[in-house]
């Protein structure tokens, strides 16, 4: 599969021949892909296609995993994931701030947590949010390390339909104004389609299409050149509406 | 459907049985259900209900009351179980004489005591057994051996080891202390959540910030259920100790109360054991709800 990123800029993660196993059952094979820096990638694929072992690979975090390839991915990276992870004995800010050092980094804090909407509620428990806003909390919480790659694994998936599309929105307001990389995980198309600059399919361990999106943001779910995005993929995922 | 319509608008008396609620689309208007209406704040409907104010005292209230009536009745052998006004009564006697108070205060400094050195030697031995594994196969395999021995069957080993004196009560009372304080925060330092180890990794925290931040805050829960079982252990131990071999104390005093066939101090007795476990158990749980306030619920 091509890369999409330009030759010419460096890319923010640059992954060759990965694969991993579980046991006999090879979950990726010779995953080849690049990102830019700044650029917007979601990763779609079925429920066990392999797209969250994928994640974990780039974040570090499957050590017991059998496999190989090789992995270049900058030093700030910071991972979203689909419970906010919260502590509970922590209050909010404290959570935002945790394994940060220095006063510098409370100023951070107080900011990201600004930037996300919930300034006035640094002294909140997180048991006081609603799930959304715990969720607004563990983005500021990722922003606070200002990353190079930010890593979210279906950061919306418990999320009501509603308050899915205001974080939508949140999200790239955040990434535009941070520019970070960005892999994220979902098995949301219309998410993919709104979110992403470039949408990779995963399917059976290895990527079944990868595919530009050149559309202004915001976009609109009506927008149908969105639709027609839409209907690709989910012909890529082998979804005949 | 017209069937039914003819029916319910026939005369009632020329139908034996009602055949209105059958169908909504038949019913007359007027036997529509009222809506009842809803009030802000109406309890639970399958909640327990309201709280009683002082609730809790109302069982041993109606005890007390009952006791009385009967003692005062004559229906009780006042040999057996005394009225509460003598009990009373012998209560102020003691405390004016001062050998209530001088009691109470060795009592009290025993379990002290033993508490003390038993929540030291849990904490102690319960944090590298939870946080490390060479620290784990040393303390818990042991720790979980002897738990099955009785910490009061070790009395004889204790007097022939420290003699009678003071020590060997304290060092009973520590005993029975330290394995619920053991146990439970051991158990709670084990069962951190994993995905907080992951969200650790991934924030770059080092293993001393993990402890610090995560382990030990989301241990306290089950450090509480140990220090509360570990205040009833104390008192259990101690009352145990004193009958046996003591020249002072509370139990000590029902002993002698026993011989002179004194109910009437016992039953002090009795009452000032319970007053200790309930107020030692009110101060832990004080200190938890202070310690805890990120976690109250719903019950509070």
């Amino acid at each position: 599969m091509a890369a999409h990123a330009g030759e010419l800029s460096p890319a923010a993660v640059r992954i060759a021949g990965l694969g991993r196993r579980f046991g006999d059952r090879a979950v990726l094979q010779d995953i080849d892909l690049d990102i830019a820096p700044g650029q917007f990638v979601a990763l779609l694929g079925h429920s066990g296609s392999g797209k969250s072992t994928l994640l974990r690979a780039v974040a570090g975090l499957d050590h017991d995993v059998a496999g190989e390839g090789d992995l270049e991915v900058p030093a700030r990276i910071s991972v979203v994931f689909q419970d906010s992870r919260l502590l509970p004995w922590k209050r909010v800010l404290d959570n935002v701030l945790f394994g940060t050092r220095g006063p510098a980094a409370a100023a951070r804090g107080r900011a990201a947590l600004d930037e996300v909407g919930l300034a006035g509620r640094e002294r909140a428990w997180p048991r006081e949010l609603s799930g959304g806003e715990q969720q607004r909390v563990a983005l500021a919480r990722a922003l606070v390390w200002e990353p190079d790659l930010l890593l979210a694994d279906e950061p919306f998936g418990a999320l009501d339909a509603l308050t899915r599309i205001r974080m939508h929105a949140l999200l790239r307001r955040l990434c535009d104004r941070h520019r970070p990389a960005v892999l994220l995980v979902t098995h949301d198309v219309d998410e993919a389609v709104v979110l992403a600059d470039r949408v990779l399919v995963l399917r059976d361990g290895s990527f079944g299409a990868d595919c530009g999106i050149d559309l202004p943001h915001p976009r609109s779910y009506h927008d149908p050149r969105v639709a027609e995005h839409r209907a690709r993929l989910l012909d890529a995922l082998g979804v005949h509406g | 459907m017209a069937d039914i319509a003819d029916i319910t608008s026939a005369a009632p008396t020329a139908v034996p049985a009602p055949v209105v609620p059958l169908t909504t689309g038949a019913r007359p208007a007027s036997a529509a259900p009222t809506v009842p209406r809803r009030r802000a704040g109406r309890a639970r409907r399958l909640g327990p209900g309201r709280r009683i104010p002082y609730g809790r005292l109302l069982g041993p209230a109606l005890v007390v009351a009952l006791w009385a009536g009967l003692s005062a009745a004559g229906r009780l052998d006042a040999r057996v179980i005394p009225p509460p006004g003598d009990v009373l009564s012998t209560a102020r006697e003691l405390w004016a004489q001062g050998s209530l108070g001088a009691d109470i205060a060795t009592s009290a400094s025993r379990a002290a005591w033993g508490f003390v050195l038993g929540l030291a030697l849990g904490v102690a031995l319960a944090v590298p057994a939870g946080l490390s594994r060479v620290g784990e196969a040393v303390i818990d395999g042991t720790a979980q051996l002897q738990r099955s021995i009785p910490s009061l069957g070790l009395i004889p080993l204790f007097i022939l080891w420290l003699g009678i004196g003071e020590s060997f009560k304290v060092g009973i009372i520590a005993l029975g202390v330290f394995f619920p304080i053991y146990l439970n925060l051991h158990g709670a330092l084990v069962g951190i959540d994993h995905r907080y180890v992951e969200l650790a990794e991934t924030l770059g925290v080092s293993r001393w910030g993990f402890v610090r931040h995560v382990v030990l805050p989301g241990s306290l829960p089950g450090f509480f259920v140990g220090l509360r079982l570990a205040a009833t252990a104390s008192w259990l131990s101690l009352v145990v100790l004193e009958q046996i071999n003591a020249t002072s104390g509370l139990g000590y005093r029902m002993f002698q109360a026993q011989n002179y066939g004194q109910t009437e101090i016992i039953f002090v007795c009795l009452a000032v054991y319970g007053l200790l476990g309930f107020t030692s158990d009110a101060l832990v749980r004080l200190v938890e709800r202070r310690a805890l306030s990120w976690r109250r619920t719903l019950a509070s």
